[in-house]
């Protein structure tokens, strides 16, 4: 056993207290024939200090493409040659998927914009879209509209948003090769007004960006400082017309190493398998992750590309006896 | 705006989306991929074909216009202002 794990397992399992930069960098760089170990022992942690259940959640763009900034990774963005139009989402059919995404079991409904903070508009159409969710379906609204103002942030609370996504995407040092047109810094402070809102703050980002081991390791750390309820764990995949769409996907073996080391890090968050994991790990990848950390998942599509039938990953729940977080558990 | 054009080579065998120079459902002639707007008069596009498991159309398949598209957690609709609405 690698003198990471036994360290690992007393002081993450044993005390609840997550592993450092360096401790996470050694999991990181763990030798493919100890990745068995990293993951029954994440495995471990997930189950000790979260429980058995899994939480699920649906995402829905309201607002897609167009969008001003340069997230390197984004078919969004309206500054690259992606094929991906601008497109509003209008009430009726929020509330809709607002619904599908409840009829699956689901808890969570996230409303996602791609802009680089809301304006009046987006802000009036989540006020309509909120109000209209809350009065036909029974589930928790969170939103990720990008960057807020301290106004905003007290609004989308009292709408009764109760968690807010806001990604920092990569680690510090790494993030102005992913983008040029705002800061870490400014997404951070985004994310301090979530916190002191009372609004539960959801933060993860992608994996694959071209980070090293290392900075990978500083992400996790980074995010283990923030302390955020949810981390949601992509893996880039890579879009037509974007700057990284020739990147390749991350290979399964290191999505997994990061999976456990994230979830020893992180050992009472909601680690959350996002978009991406399709592609770099498959149906048996996905339930390795399940069964090393993951306790969270996002069914169905993502905001412009498609993911596994909600039924595929319900059904995986249940051969894998992890019951789905109930409603009434996260109220 | 996109630019329209009109591929140069006959119509030939592609398997991505509907056969290149025949009909589909409503009528309309494939012409383009649907996943990278590019002719299929040439021969299919297996790497579109593959990754289109996993993405909405963007491409008409019959004028090449980008379509504005909507992912729901349970489908999409794509929609070409002169051929229509398709869902998945």
């Amino acid at each position: 056993m690698p003198e990471i794990l036994d360290q690992a397992r007393t002081r993450v399992l044993e005390n609840g207290v997550g592993l450092d930069e360096a401790g996470i960098l050694a999991v990181l760089n763990l030798p493919d024939e100890h990745l068995p170990a990293a993951l029954q022992l994440a495995h471990e942690v997930r189950m000790r200090w979260c429980g058995p259940e899994v939480e699920v959640e649906g995402i829905v763009s309201l607002k897609t493409g167009g969008c001003p900034e340069d997230c390197h990774f984004c078919s969004q963005s309206g500054l690259f040659t992606s094929p991906v139009r601008s497109v509003w989402l209008d009430i009726p059919a929020l509330v809709e998927a607002a619904k599908q995404t409840a009829a699956t079991g689901a808890t969570e409904f996230c409303i996602v914009a791609a802009v680089r903070g809301p304006d009046a508009r987006l802000m009036t159409q989540m006020r309509a879209g909120v109000a209209a969710i809350r009065e036909a379906v029974d589930i928790q609204v969170a939103a990720s509209l990008g960057m807020l103002t301290q106004e905003q942030v007290d609004e989308l609370a009292a709408m009764g948003v109760h968690r807010y996504n806001h990604n920092l995407e990569t680690c510090r040092s790494y993030f102005p090769n992913v983008v040029t047109t705002h800061s870490w810094e400014e997404r951070w402070e985004t994310l301090r007004m979530v916190r002191e809102s009372g609004m539960e703050v959801c933060c993860g980002g992608i994996l694959g960006l071209g980070e090293t081991v290392e900075q990978r390791a500083e992400f996790a750390a980074q995010l283990a400082e923030l302390d955020p309820h949810e981390v949601p764990l992509n893996f880039l995949n890579p879009r037509p017309g974007t700057p990284l769409g020739d990147r390749p996907v991350v290979e399964g073996k290191d999505a997994l190493r990061a999976i456990a080391a994230f979830r020893l890090a992180m050992p009472r968050t909601i680690l959350r398998y996002a978009g991406g994991r399709e592609l770099t790990l498959g149906d048996l990848g996905t339930r390795d992750g399940l069964l090393g950390g993951i306790n969270a998942v996002i069914v169905g599509n993502y905001l412009t590309t498609l993911g596994r039938p909600a039924t595929d990953d319900l059904q995986l729940l249940t051969d894998l006896k992890m019951p789905v977080k109930a409603l009434s558990a996260t109220l | 705006m996109t630019k329209l054009v009109r591929p140069d080579a006959p119509a030939g065998d592609a398997d991505v989306g509907n056969r290149a120079g025949t009909a589909d459902d409503a009528g309309a002639v494939t012409r383009w991929c649907d996943r990278c707007g590019e002719s299929v008069a040439a021969g299919p596009h297996p790497a579109c074909a593959a990754a289109r498991v996993w993405e909405p159309p963007r491409w008409c398949a019959s004028c090449r216009r980008r379509m504005k598209v909507q992912v729901v957690p349970a489908g999409w609709s794509a929609v070409c202002v002169e051929h229509g609405e398709r869902r998945g």
